[in-house]
């Protein structure tokens, strides 16, 4: 178990390289990538052991969890340098047999939960201790399929099967609660018989203590609070879903990083 | 009055997933990367359509070795209406890459059952054949009855209603029937392709003709250079008048019963 002085130090290394690999790639979603990678790091360094299982639904973030394997020394510098070019095993939504731990290929929103609430069944079934994790993203709960899944494992009473929401407030074209309203998605959860908490998503000690295991035997849902883009020049702004970074942004995203990190 | 045996057979093993389809699949997914074996059960278009994208990401994009079983192929659910039918799953799952399982007969099951290598999807329906009448050992591609008027070639049930209508047909006047019980040319013994060339083919799926069993057997003898000397096909027509009524009905419309596919003998003779 590594302290959070050294998680600092490691997200500092961990968010500058997130930034490089969009920058030389010229690719976008680094808003997404920004609100949640706060949060893979803490699960994967903190909390999950070597036989838990982590689904990544909100595909789109694969750069984020590339970064935390790299963080993690399963991925190599020279497998992320082959990030979103040709004849990859690393593109931007998580595929291909090289990405360690991955077990499905995602990207299309709402399969995440049904796939992690299957291994939670199976785990269940093989009497194997194991927690399930699995991350969406705010939006993804307009999918129907998200609120299937969470019906039927509440009804099985998963309590290996932790899910955490990504909760960033934007979503393609717009605001999620401009979009179909979703701001009361704790009080919706919870209706549905889950256990669910909401914590600062970008605070590293919050979200540790939120994957804390209920003493209820449902189903964990954990919502992060977080910001689209979080420490760059387009924190909270729809641009953060769609735009690569300039040679000028990219610099001064940098700069950011080691001012907001400072230990 | 549906599951109960099996329910009480498979004990905790047997899940109803509910009226949820997408997630049934993406369950299902889950358990089959852990290595277990599953069954996965509908009513055959809440199985291959409703769920579409999770059979595509979650099971062929992995390869588990899912078996999903769509009852009612084709008509079978009759009056309950178009919305029950299942007349392009053969087609949508074998574009997925899925093996395409139509057993013929009941004791087909008994072997179909136990192919678990890959993504599986079996189409049931019901065994058209007279009670008496018996049939060779199942082989996905198999000829049920001999004859000496083209060759017949009738996906799943529907080779059962042929072999009722066509029996007692003079050996010479009736075609030799065979019952397929696998989409693709994967398992087509190479007697079929030997008795293709130069003769009639017939063929009765009920089943949209884009993608079926007719167009794939059709592209196969373009690959391979054989030239039937006609090819006939007859495929579910869907609903041409906008009415709807009982398998039979349909079948009827889309010339796909025992007295059509009598008709189409009697006029080739």
């Amino acid at each position: 178990m590594r302290s959070i002085k050294k998680i600092c130090a490691l997200l500092k290394k961990v968010k500058k390289r997130l930034l490089k690999l969009h920058f030389d790639t010229n690719t976008g979603h680094i808003g997404g990538n920004f609100s949640c990678i706060d949060t893979l790091i803490v699960l994967h360094h903190l909390v999950m052991k070597s036989s838990d299982r982590f689904i990544l639904s909100k595909g789109h973030s694969a750069a984020a969890l590339y970064l935390t394997l790299w963080s993690m020394g399963k991925i190599s510098e020279e497998d992320l340098e082959t990030y979103a070019k040709d004849n990859t095993f690393f593109a931007c939504h998580p595929s291909g047999a090289k990405v360690p731990g991955l077990l499905f290929h995602t990207g299309s929103l709402g399969h995440g939960f049904s796939l992690a609430t299957g291994l939670a069944m199976a785990a269940k079934h093989k009497k194997i201790n194991r927690q399930i994790f699995c991350l969406c993203s705010d939006g993804e709960w307009q999918e129907g399929s998200c609120w299937e899944a969470l019906a039927f494992a509440v009804h099985h009473k998963l309590k290996n099967l932790t899910i955490l929401i990504d909760e960033n407030g934007l979503q393609g074209f717009n605001r999620v609660s401009e979009v179909i309203s979703g701001t009361d998605l704790k009080e919706r959860i919870a209706a549905f018989g889950a256990c669910v908490r909401r914590v600062d998503g970008h605070n590293l000690l919050e979200i540790k203590k939120g994957l804390t295991p209920p003493a209820s035997g449902k189903p964990l849902v954990l919502i992060l609070k977080t910001l689209k883009g979080h420490g760059l020049h387009f924190e909270n702004l729809l641009e953060s879903h769609y735009l690569p970074l300039t040679e000028t942004q990219y610099n001064m995203a940098l700069k950011k990083i080691d001012e907001d990190l400072k230990l | 009055m549906a599951l109960e045996k099996i329910r009480a057979a498979f004990g905790p093993r047997f899940v109803n997933a509910g009226v949820a389809e997408q997630n049934m699949v993406g369950v299902a997914a889950g358990m089959a990367r852990e290595g277990l074996q599953v069954i996965v059960y509908s009513i055959a278009p809440f199985i291959y359509a409703r769920p579409f994208e999770q059979i595509r990401n979650n099971i062929c994009f992995e390869g588990l070795p899912i078996r999903l079983v769509g009852n009612g192929g084709g008509y079978a659910y009759g009056h309950m209406g178009p919305t029950h039918h299942a007349l392009e799953d053969c087609a949508v799952m074998s574009t997925l890459g899925l093996r395409v399982l139509v057993p013929a007969f009941d004791e087909d099951l008994n072997e179909i059952v136990k192919y678990v290598s890959g993504p599986t999807y079996i189409r049931l329906g019901s065994d058209a054949r007279s009670a008496a009448r018996t049939i060779p050992t199942y082989a996905p591609w198999r000829q049920v009855l001999d004859g000496k008027n083209g060759l017949l070639v009738a996906l799943g049930p529907l080779a059962g209603v042929a072999l009722d209508a066509l029996t007692n047909w003079e050996f010479k006047k009736r075609p030799a029937v065979w019952a397929v019980c696998e989409l693709g040319e994967g398992n087509v013994p190479q007697e079929f392709w030997e008795k293709v060339a130069g003769s009639s083919i017939y063929i009765i799926e009920e089943h949209k003709a884009e993608g079926g069993i007719g167009m794939q057997l059709a592209y196969a003898f373009l690959k391979k250079g054989i030239q039937p000397t006609r090819f006939l096909h007859r495929h579910a027509l869907g609903y041409p008048f906008g009415t709807y009524g009982s398998q039979e009905f349909h079948r009827r419309q889309s010339g796909l019963d025992s007295e059509s596919i009598k008709k189409l003998f009697l006029q080739s003779t």
